[in-house]
């Protein structure tokens, strides 16, 4: 079905230009070695401190991204998906290259750190105030958030009273409470059980169509095919193909599971489905 | 490239608006800003078993410890006309400033999960432990004023002059915020020596003595060092507002003077970097 959508969009107007990206951490990583001494030994002699380490997790990417269209960007982990899409929603400033966006993306991700010691109440009204809602605006969607997040008596307790999964659970509600030109999907599927997936995924689909665009980050690449009608492959922060969904999922799978490949067959071959819910890759 | 982005008035992500925009952009993110810090506020005392009740006690206790020590111990009350409203009052308005500093150097850094998921412009964050800092004075002048009154001060209406001597140490304060703030965010290092700045900050500011008596054994530029300096200015001003006896015109411009500029020069200051805070 997206595959109509993304064919019709061809000349469609761009919402994401990303021009030759590259994105840099840099980390001020632990002193391991010699202790204090060697710490003040190296100020005196003016060395940059061994613990500032810089990661270059994007390498020169480039893409154009259009109305309309829901893109996949898929990858081993570590390959820089979540970088770029933390690049394209502007928290993170390219060393090189530059993004551009219509509108203001909106990051929706599981790292959604929200604040560990207040309650699951007092983080639905502090995440939404500080999207950018109105006190009026929280009130109308507070039962929402609450109900989709179905997390029950739970709501009235710290944060850090949770499991990872109710967690993500609350957070993903906050997030998708409002519309987005850009939206922006890290992972946020990956945890809750099924039951909340499912409408999860629903919640998706409804955003997709309020939004222009949406870019998925999943290691789920059945979730890809299904959701997604183009796709990204990225390796070590540089693009390894970039196209129609099924051919770039397709490659990257006979790549790095040729396994699930040939389960897959074997299902399609013995009349089953072609997409069951256990097709999960084992990238690593 | 260039075209498309023209045609289309893409605009760079995470691009820093202009000045006026960013203001306009913070204004309206004032429901979170006072939301915010309400909640970190009663989050600091959570944990403890007489939770909000912290929030009189850590005044009243530091009040103690610091008239045990320079009032009974060392007598430091030579030359001061009620030496304890004059020792509580300079706690508890240099704390402010303390407090404002330590938060704002943390202000970045303890918020990272924030800032890594949401947009919102960051002058948010210092702004609001700003007004953490603040919430804790107001909550430390419901002890201060009883000891003010208790020690035989009568009320008058210069007592008034409180409101105003606050406004303004919140600005300073709060431009102090936006500065420390930056730079905490850049280099890792400044809370580990923050705490010795203040500590040499708070022995020149005139907190446990008179810096009149003191400078009187100086030279004439130690004294004018001395009062200029904005940790003393706001705790002088306060001590004129709730203290008989003879105060200077020109502290209220010296306290104007430091508000306006240091708040300006903290806000332009961390606005020039906003795009580098989401870069951890």
């Amino acid at each position: 079905m997206s595959d109509a959508v993304s064919e019709a969009s061809k000349d469609a107007e761009p919402t994401v230009v990303v021009d030759d990206v590259h994105l840099v951490y840099r980390i001020t990583g632990r002193h391991a070695s010699a202790g204090a001494p060697a710490a003040l030994k190296r100020l005196v002699q003016r060395q940059p401190p061994p613990g500032m380490r810089e990661v270059h997790a994007v390498r020169g990417v480039s893409l154009i991204a259009r109305r309309g269209e829901a893109i996949g960007l898929i990858g081993p982990n570590g390959s820089g998906k979540s970088t770029l899409l933390r690049a394209i929603a502007g928290l993170m400033t390219p060393e090189s290259g530059a993004i551009y966006t219509q509108g203001q993306p909106s990051l929706l991700g599981v790292a959604a750190a929200l604040m560990n010691d207040m309650t699951g109440e007092r983080n639905v009204v502090l995440g939404c105030l500080a999207m950018g809602m109105t006190p009026e605006e929280v009130k109308q969607h507070y039962d929402a958030i609450c109900d989709f997040a179905g997390i029950g008596e739970f709501i009235s307790l710290p944060m850090k009273t949770y499991s990872s999964g109710m967690a993500a659970r609350l957070r993903f509600a906050i997030a998708a409470a409002k519309s987005h030109e850009v939206l922006l999907i890290d992972e946020a599927l990956a945890t809750g059980d099924a039951e909340f997936r499912r409408r999860s995924e629903a919640r998706i689909r409804e955003l997709r169509e309020a939004a222009g665009t949406v870019f998925l980050v999943s290691h789920g690449l059945g979730v890809v095919r299904e959701t997604c009608g183009r796709a990204i492959w990225l390796e070590q922060g540089r693009i390894v193909a970039d196209g129609e969904a099924d051919a770039v999922v397709g490659a990257y799978e006979a790549r790095h599971d040729p396994q699930a490949v040939e389960e897959r067959l074997a299902a399609a071959a013995a009349g089953g489905k072609l997409w069951s819910a256990a097709d999960e890759p084992s990238s690593a | 490239m260039d075209e498309l982005i023209a045609r289309y008035q893409l605009r760079r992500a995470g691009a820093r608006p202009g000045v006026v925009d960013y203001t306009r952009e913070l204004w309206g993110r004032r429901h979170f800003i006072l939301a915010f810090s309400t909640a970190n506020n009663a989050v600091g005392y959570s944990a403890s078993f007489l939770g909000q009740a912290w929030q009189l006690l850590t005044p009243l206790l530091n009040a103690g410890v610091y008239y045990l020590i320079f009032g009974v111990l060392l007598h430091t009350k030579r030359g001061v006309h009620n030496y304890v409203a004059f020792l509580v009052i300079g706690i508890f308005i240099f704390t402010f400033t303390q407090s404002s500093l330590i938060g704002g150097a943390r202000a970045i850094s303890s918020n990272v999960g924030l800032t890594r998921v949401l947009h919102f412009p960051r002058a948010v964050l210092p702004v609001s432990s700003t007004l953490v800092a603040l919430q804790r004075l107001v909550y430390s002048m419901i002890i201060m004023l009883p000891i003010v009154l208790v020690t035989g001060e009568r009320p008058r209406w210069q007592w008034l002059l409180l409101l105003p001597a606050i406004a303004l140490q919140s600005m300073f304060c709060l431009g102090l915020a936006f500065i420390i703030a930056r730079i905490g965010a850049k280099v890792p290092d400044t809370s580990q020596l923050l705490p010795f700045l203040i500590r040499t900050w708070l022995y020149i500011s005139g907190v446990f003595y008179s810096i009149h008596t003191f400078a009187a054994d100086h030279g004439h530029w130690v004294k004018v060092v001395l009062e200029v300096n904005p940790g003393a200015v706001y705790v002088e001003l306060v001590r004129a507002a709730l203290i008989e006896g003879p105060r200077g015109q020109h502290l209220w411009w010296l306290a104007v003077g430091w508000a306006i500029a240091v708040l300006a020069a903290g806000y332009l200051f961390f606005w020039q970097a906003e795009e580098q805070y989401g870069r951890v």
